[in-house]
Parts: structure tokens; C-alpha cells; sequence
């Protein structure tokens, strides 16, 4: 089993390696403070920062339970129209929005959550398919959603009634805010013994379920924390855009995703980041190619499977252990 | 009777035959899954995008070559199967000794560049392929036609045909068996990879040649499989994929139950297929006919 996520079998305790990390977390942080000023477009990197979040979220289970969801887009887009829908039409301020998307992500993670890990392996991939179909049906017709043209011209707010989001570089920080809460959540759930628990079910759950664990409970927790974490990143994007739209609720989305983590390197803490940048990067700078992105995408998921199964931190990560005295 | 519920008998009749002929549609893409999961353990998310070659394939041939649909019958599903095995050779080979998950991901990749390949050549809208038995007859009750009775006709003697070649021939006890032990049946001297090969191009094969009969019957559009696979995704956890009986028995239930849905309640037509798989996972999580590992 543990072909699902080769990068990260080694244990995690080793020093360097974390010290690595540790310094390479700042340098991000730090990077990131200063991208705007060194000209990088916000709202650009407002994007990838609402998808490097989605991206870590998904990877929690695929990475760390060895779970397979391919319809994490219901979490991240139907948690973006109650956001769209609390902003606008309720009025609320951003930080209840935010909350009532991650509630909703919640709830419906703990419904589908339920309910796909009654099966295994490629069964789950399905049945969180179909489930996130049933979602995308259901906010093509329910009325608050507003069908085909989406809910459009949603404000930003006042944080806390005193920030006012409507600036891009404001915004920017307060969404790098955001996405740091979001990744120090996941690298406190995959560090702790919670998260040591899941990477036995993912080498070996017959062996995780016969030491006494109750495997199920784990799972599930490990489900809504991922669902509400996308619901997270959904409602975000939804505030930075201003548009809730099917886009981000279809199945192409919950494709993204898995790309996006497959690219970067699926169960490496800093993978789906990277992934993320490199996808969004991708469409963005590409979009001249219009309907190739399609092609293009699919030829990466086709070298990636073939050739580069550890993505590029695991690829990068396996170089730097096996270099002499690394 | 049905006066009395507020449905006419001719809109009643013709919504189960539309049930009736989604559901031969389901019940032959669920099998060519089911197929191609019990040799490969893969599941062939491109699927769609084959039913869609098969659908695209007939629309080439009659406009260039001028072959006509009953050409296209025989040849689409043939010359897609052998662009199945291709891909088979050339990819998905080399990922059996890995987990089941890295042939989903490949599978799916495939099918964004087939999808992404044919919407850039022949753009996102439908296009008309002409009906190959116009008319009808008039059963009293309703008026049914032709070619939709053939569809109907042809799905139910094609999944038969594949239920019997694998249940009650010799050869396909071995594919049984492979399916079991594929080291045993090696050794008796039995080339499982080869029979892994043309299972793989039988399963897409299949799907072709639902797109062929479905090009017709609806449009032939890119997007046409992307859609329905997922569907039958459904259809397929619903039923279990351990038995080729119950693939096609769920397939036609799930397309006359979504027939009904259309004339009793329309607003759910889309999503009942998806609700009954949520009831069968709370009661039954291992399928209909499928068996818990």
C-alpha cells in the first residue's frame, strides 16, 4: 500500500530533515510577505494561495490516510456560495462568512465522509465522485445559487468591522493569513500522534484496526478535517474573486486538485503547495493555449503516473537522502 | 389507471422507453467496467472518452468515407479496441505491480487529452448523425421507434453474449481464473498477459460500441462521455462490480427507475440515480451483488 505515497515512509523524526524544512517554511514565509512589493500580481498569488490551501487539505487524506477523494470540489465549491451567499445577501461580515462556509464543509464532510468510507481503494474514489455530481446538480438548480451565472459582485468586507478587504494588497495578506492557519493545521495533524495513527491505516490498515484502533473514526475525522479545510480555501477564493460560480463545484475542480498535489508530490508537507503554484502558473501563463489546457493537463497526469510518481518535492526530497551525508 | 394519476399512458410510456434505452447504455459501459476491474483491477476512467471515440468514430467514417452506420457497428468498436490495447501496451502495463489508485489517476489523464483533443477539433457543440431506421410502429399504447428498439434489442443481446462467453465458455474460465489466481494460471501454461491485453481492448471495445449506437440517439459531442461516466460510476458502486449478471441487471434498472423519476418528479431525475447509491451504501456498502472483501 504504501506505493501511495513513496515520499514520506521514511520517519519523520529525523532531525535535519525537519531543521530543512523548518528553514525552508520561513524562507517561504518571508517570500511570500515581500512577493507582492517584488511584483508579483496579488490576486495572482491570492489564487494560488487559496489552492496551495485546498491542495494541503486534499492531501491530508490522500498523503496521510491514503484515501482517494475525487470530489473534494463539493467541499471547496458549495462551501464558496454559502460564503458568496453569507457576504451578500445576509450581509455578513468576511469572518462569518469564512466560519459558515467551514461549518458547511463540515457537515457535508461528515455526511459524505460517512458514507464513502463504508468502502475501499477505488470504490471511495467513486462514491466521492458521484457524491460531488449529486452536489453540482443540486447547485445547478437550487435557487440561491443562481443556476449558470453563479452569484456574481459578492463584497469583500470589513474584517472584524474595522479592515477593509476591498484593497487587493490588504486582502492579500489577510488570505496569507489565512492559508498559513490552514498549513500549520495540517502539519499539527500529520505530526501528532492522531496523524501517526492515520499512516498506520494508510501502510496497513488490517494491522492498524487488530492493534485496537478504531479505524473508521479515524478516517472519518480525518475526512471532515480535509472537507472543511477545502470549505476554508473555497469560501476565500470566493471573497478574493467576488464570484461564486459551478466552476469550482464541477468534477474538472476535484481533477485540479489531484493534479495539483500529484504534481507537487502526494504526502509531502510543502507538495501541494508547489503543485499549486505550478498548476495555477500554468493557466495562468498558458492561457494563450485555450483549449489545449485541457491536453496539457491530462499529459501531465500521464508523465507524472508514468515517470515521476513522488511529484517534484518527493522526487527533490528522495534526491537530497540518498545524496552521501545528506 | 394512469389517468388517474395525471399522467397520460403515451407520456408514461415513452419516458420508460427512454429509461429503458439510458439504461442499455448503463448496462453496457457498467459491463465493460466491470470486465476490465476484474482482470486489470484498473478502473478505466477513460472509459468515457471511449464511448465518445465510438460515438465520434461512426460520425468520421460516414462523413469522409461514407460507410454507414451498420459498417460503423462492426469496425468503430474494432478499430477502438485496438487503440485500447495500444494504450494498454504502452501504459497502463507497467503500472499493475503499483496500487490500484496510480491506473484511476492515469486512466483519467487519458481521457482529458481525448476530451481536450476532440473539443479543440471539433469544438464543445453537438453535431447530427443521421437516424439509421426511421420509422416506427404503432403499439396501441404508444408509438415506438425503430431505432430505439433496436438500441434496446442489440444492448440486451451484446450483454448476454458477454455474460455467456465468460460464464459458460471455456475461455472464459480462464479469464475466471486468472481473475482469481493470475500466478496459477500461468503456470499451467496460459499467456495472462496477452489475455490481460485483449480484456482490456474487449472492455473498451464495449464502451466504442455504445458510443456508436448512442451517436444516432443523441448528439455527438466531446463531452458527451465525460458526463455519462460518472453516472455510471454510480451505477457500478450501486451494483458491485463482482458480478457481470448484476452489472447488467443494475444498469437497466437504474436507467428505467431514472425514466419514472422523469414523469413522476423531473426536478430529481438528475440526481436519483446518485440518491439510490447513497441507500445502498447506508444498507448494502458492498453492492447489490457485489461481495465484501
Amino acid at each position: 500500500m504504501n506505493a501511495t505515497a513513496p515520499a514520506t515512509s521514511q520517519p519523520s523524526a529525523n532531525r535535519p530533515a525537519s531543521r530543512t524544512g523548518a528553514i525552508l517554511f520561513v524562507a517561504f514565509i518571508v517570500a511570500m510577505l515581500f512577493a507582492p512589493q517584488a511584483g508579483f500580481y496579488p490576486v495572482f498569488l491570492m489564487k494560488i494561495l487559496c489552492f496551495a490551501l485546498f491542495a494541503c487539505a486534499f492531501n491530508l487524506l490522500i498523503g496521510y490516510v491514503g484515501l482517494l477523494s475525487f470530489g473534494h470540489a463539493m467541499f471547496f465549491g458549495f462551501s464558496g456560495y454559502v460564503a458568496g451567499h453569507a457576504a451578500k445577501v445576509w450581509g455578513w461580515q468576511p469572518e462569518f462568512a469564512l466560519l459558515a462556509a467551514v461549518g458547511t464543509a463540515a457537515a457535508l464532510g461528515l455526511v459524505a465522509g460517512s458514507l464513502a468510507i463504508r468502502r475501499q481503494g477505488i470504490y471511495f474514489a467513486m462514491v466521492t465522485l458521484a457524491l460531488a455530481q449529486m452536489i453540482f446538480f443540486f447547485c445547478l438548480q437550487a435557487p440561491f445559487t443562481g443556476g449558470e451565472d453563479g452569484i456574481q459582485s459578492i463584497p469583500r468586507g470589513q474584517l472584524f468591522g474595522v479592515i477593509n478587504l476591498a484593497n487587493d494588497l490588504t486582502m492579500y495578506y489577510v488570505v496569507l493569513a489565512i492559508f498559513l492557519i490552514g498549513f500549520l493545521i495540517v502539519y499539527r495533524t500529520v505530526h501528532s500522534p492522531f496523524g501517526q495513527v492515520l499512516k498506520a491505516i494508510r501502510e496497513n490498515e488490517p494491522r492498524a484496526i487488530s492493534l485496537g484502533y478504531r479505524v473508521d473514526q479515524y478516517k472519518l475525522l480525518a475526512f471532515v478535517l480535509s472537507a472543511s479545510l477545502s470549505g476554508l480555501a473555497g469560501g476565500t477564493k470566493v471573497l478574493v474573486f467576488q464570484l461564486a460560480s459551478l466552476t469550482d463545484v464541477a468534477w474538472q475542480m476535484s481533477g485540479e486538485v489531484v493534479l495539483m498535489t500529484l504534481v507537487g508530490g502526494m504526502g509531502t508537507i510543502f507538495g501541494p503547495v508547489v503543485g499549486a503554484a505550478v498548476i495555477i502558473s500554468m493557466q495562468n501563463y498558458l492561457a494563450v493555449l485555450g483549449e489545449w489546457v485541457l491536453v496539457v493537463q491530462g499529459l501531465i497526469f500521464v508523465v507524472v503516473v508514468m515517470l515521476f510518481r513522488r511529484g517534484i518535492v518527493g522526487e527533490i526530497a528522495a534526491r537530497v537522502r540518498r545524496a552521501p551525508g545528506g | 389507471m394512469f389517468e388517474l394519476l395525471g399522467i397520460p399512458p403515451q407520456a408514461f410510456f415513452g419516458q420508460l422507453l427512454l429509461g429503458l434505452i439510458n439504461g442499455s447504455f448503463y448496462a453496457l459501459l457498467s459491463l465493460g467496467l466491470a470486465v476490465i476491474f476484474g482482470l486489470l483491477n484498473v478502473i478505466n476512467f477513460t472509459h468515457g472518452a471511449q464511448y465518445m471515440m465510438g460515438a465520434f468514430g461512426a460520425y468520421l467514417l460516414l462523413q469522409y468515407l461514407g460507410l454507414p452506420f451498420w459498417v460503423s457497428l462492426v469496425a468503430v468498436p474494432l478499430i477502438v479496441g485496438a487503440f485500447g490495447i495500444v494504450l494498454e501496451r504502452a501504459f497502463l502495463r507497467h503500472l499493475y505491480h503499483l496500487d490500484h489508485l496510480y491506473g484511476l489517476l492515469l486512466t483519467f489523464g487519458l481521457a482529458l487529452i481525448l476530451e481536450g483533443l476532440f473539443r479543440k477539433q471539433f469544438g464543445s457543440s453537438g453535431l447530427p448523425y443521421p437516424n439509421p431506421l426511421p420509422g416506427g410502429s404503432n403499439l396501441g399504447f404508444m408509438f415506438l421507434p425503430n431505432y430505439r428498439a433496436f438500441i434496446v434489442v442489440l444492448s440486451l443481446v451484446v450483454c448476454f453474449g458477454t455474460w455467456y462467453m465468460i460464464e459458460r465458455t471455456k475461455l472464459g474460465a480462464y479469464l475466471r481464473a486468472a481473475t482469481e489466481r493470475p500466478d496459477l494460471v500461468q503456470a499451467f501454461g496460459v499467456n495472462v498477459p496477452r489475455m490481460i491485453t485483449l480484456t482490456y481492448g474487449f472492455g473498451v471495445a464495449l464502451a466504442a460500441l455504445a458510443g456508436v449506437l448512442a451517436a444516432p440517439a443523441y448528439q455527438v459531442s466531446p463531452t458527451m462521455g465525460a458526463n455519462l461516466i460518472i453516472v455510471v460510476f454510480a451505477v457500478v458502486v450501486i451494483g458491485g462490480m463482482g458480478s457481470i449478471l448484476g452489472s447488467i441487471l443494475t444498469g437497466f434498472g437504474l436507467g428505467i427507475i431514472e425514466g419514472l423519476t422523469k414523469v413522476f418528479y423531473p426536478e430529481a431525475s438528475n440526481t436519483v440515480i446518485f440518491v439510490i447509491m447513497v441507500i445502498v451504501l447506508m444498507l448494502k456498502p458492498a453492492g447489490l451483488f457485489g461481495k465484501q472483501k
